[in-house]
């Protein structure tokens, strides 16, 4: 993660969607590699329309778009996109689902097969490779999820608020377990979420954004080093960085109206 | 509510057809009626043990016009509705022109299709496609179309083709609903038989299926013989929507939420 080479790079990006109202307005942002780079703001501010714009699932208006130095369509094969629920196919057992994007590259059976066990083996589901998605709790299913997600080996991790559906314990748990993976598989992120602590746990740079149309507010950097464990939740620093935050979340929130 | 013990999930229906059969017994008797206008269940049964060489005869007839019938619909149904499912201008080209086919009663429609096809098992069978068709496609259309969008970006992010896309995506997700599809054609396809034999006469090398054996009976006023007809009919009905109930659980027991597991 030496490289100061960028991996994501915005210069001017807008976005509308067809003659609607503009949901992203003139967004610069420059992401080295191995950065984590989380985004917070109000709903409707046009947070995983960003991601989708980086995805390539969805074009942009105006301005321009590079993901590993290339277009994100072609950078497809370099990322990968972690939704808000597990999105697991539940006709597929949990050992299947982490193979399908190597079935979909069309991997020989056997090599699918080893390596999707090794990749539960990394989110500790080697156990339940067999079982359903509706047989696993909230938590399994996203571990899933990541599983699946890094079976490619992407340099780019997109995640739409993967972990705001569970308990505060699980999401707390799947956090730690997440800057874990990165030492085995060391990749660059995307985060998008509601939750400040999780923001300042996870990333190195928070982008506070503000809505109608999706602007980027204020950005902060956190820099307590890698990796980071549990206990840093408790310490004093890090509890100013989330007041810190916050503060600026004020800023961007809708007025209230009577 | 309280939770009925699974024993009376038995006992009950069985009471409720006791207590049937009783008023049946009783409106005979109050009535007066004779017994080739309301035969007793007893006649019925015993019409049916006379006849039973010529009913079960025709009902192997039938089900092989309702089973090639059912067959064709589903066949034909599943790739429609893949066609549909992903063309939004094939959608709105077809769509209507089904629609219309599906209004157009089936009364109207058998004597041309008897014109065409010719009496006997091909007009039988497209009777039965035509009765059967529409239901598998609105619904495994519906199922096409209600893929999950996110599930649409996942595959659009490991860049799967189309086919791809459709035989590991949109394929299995819409399969709830194809079997659904299915579900009320099996209870059509006997019915779509039938009904052409009726119009048709015969089936399957003129031995005649059920159908013909209304005809028969209804003109020599064998009462009881109708009725041990229809209960023939009913049980026929009844293997062809067991057997989709079977398909049903064998394709979707392990992972869908219309079946639920106590078990983990």
């Amino acid at each position: 993660m030496a490289s100061s080479e960028s991996i994501v790079k915005f210069c001017g990006v807008s976005k509308r969607y067809g003659e609607g109202p503009i949901v992203l307005e003139a967004i610069d942002l420059e992401m080295a590699r191995g950065d984590f780079v989380s985004l917070i703001g109000p709903s409707g501010c046009g947070k995983s329309t960003v991601l989708k714009l980086v995805a390539g699932l969805n074009p942009w208006t105006s301005g321009e778009i590079s993901v590993a130095g290339t277009t994100p369509r072609r950078a497809r094969d370099r990322q990968a996109f972690i939704f808000q629920d597990a999105t697991l196919l539940p006709w597929l057992t949990t050992q299947q689902n982490v193979e399908l994007p190597l079935k979909l590259r069309r991997d020989p059976l056997p090599e699918r097969i080893a390596k999707a066990r090794e990749m539960l083996a990394l989110v500790a589901l080697d156990q339940v490779g067999g079982y359903y998605p509706r047989q696993l709790s909230g938590g399994m299913k996203m571990r899933a999820s990541l599983a699946r997600a890094l079976t490619l080996s992407p340099q780019l991790l997109l995640l739409d608020e993967p972990f705001g559906a569970l308990d505060e314990m699980t999401r707390f748990r799947l956090n730690e377990e997440l800057l874990a993976l990165r030492t085995t598989a060391p990749f660059s992120a995307i985060f998008v979420t509601h939750s400040v602590a999780e923001a300042v746990f996870l990333s190195n740079r928070i982008v506070i954004m503000s809505a109608n149309p999706g602007r980027f507010h204020a950005e902060i950097s956190v820099d307590f080093a890698y990796p980071r464990r549990a206990e840093l939740r408790e310490r004093s620093e890090f509890q100013a960085k989330v007041v810190e935050v916050t503060r600026l979340l004020h800023e961007v929130e809708e007025p209230i109206r009577a | 509510m309280k939770k009925v013990p699974a024993v009376w999930l038995w006992i009950l229906p069985v009471l409720s057809g006791l207590v049937f059969v009783a008023l049946w017994y009783g409106v005979r008797a109050a009535s007066g009626l004779q017994s080739w206008i309301l035969p007793t269940p007893v006649e019925i049964l015993e019409a049916a043990w006379r006849e039973r060489t010529r009913l079960l005869a025709a009902a192997g007839n039938t089900a092989g016009g309702a089973l090639g019938g059912f067959l064709l619909a589903a066949a034909m149904g599943f790739v429609t509705s893949l066609l549909l499912g992903v063309s939004r201008s094939l959608r709105a080209s077809l769509y209507p022109w089904l629609l219309m086919l599906q209004m157009t009663p089936v009364i109207v429609l058998t004597p041309i299709i008897v014109l065409w096809a010719g009496p006997g098992l091909p007009g039988i069978i497209t009777v039965t496609w035509l009765i059967s068709y529409f239901p598998i496609v609105v619904n495994m259309t519906q199922g096409v179309l209600s893929t999950d969008i996110n599930h649409v970006g996942l595959f659009r992010m490991c860049n799967a083709s189309r086919w791809q896309e459709m035989l590991y995506l949109r394929v299995p997700s819409a399969m709830p609903y194809f079997l659904a599809g299915l579900r009320i054609a099996a209870t059509l396809a006997p019915i779509g038989a039938i009904f052409g034999e009726y119009m048709v006469g015969n089936s399957a090398g003129g031995s005649g299926g059920l159908g013909f054996l209304v005809y028969v009976y209804n003109t020599r006023i064998q009462i009881p013989a109708l009725f041990a007809t229809a209960l023939t009919s009913c049980l026929l009905g009844f293997i062809f929507v067991a057997a989709v109930s079977l398909l049903n659980w064998v394709v979707l027991h392990q992972w869908h939420d219309s079946y639920e597991r106590d078990d983990h």
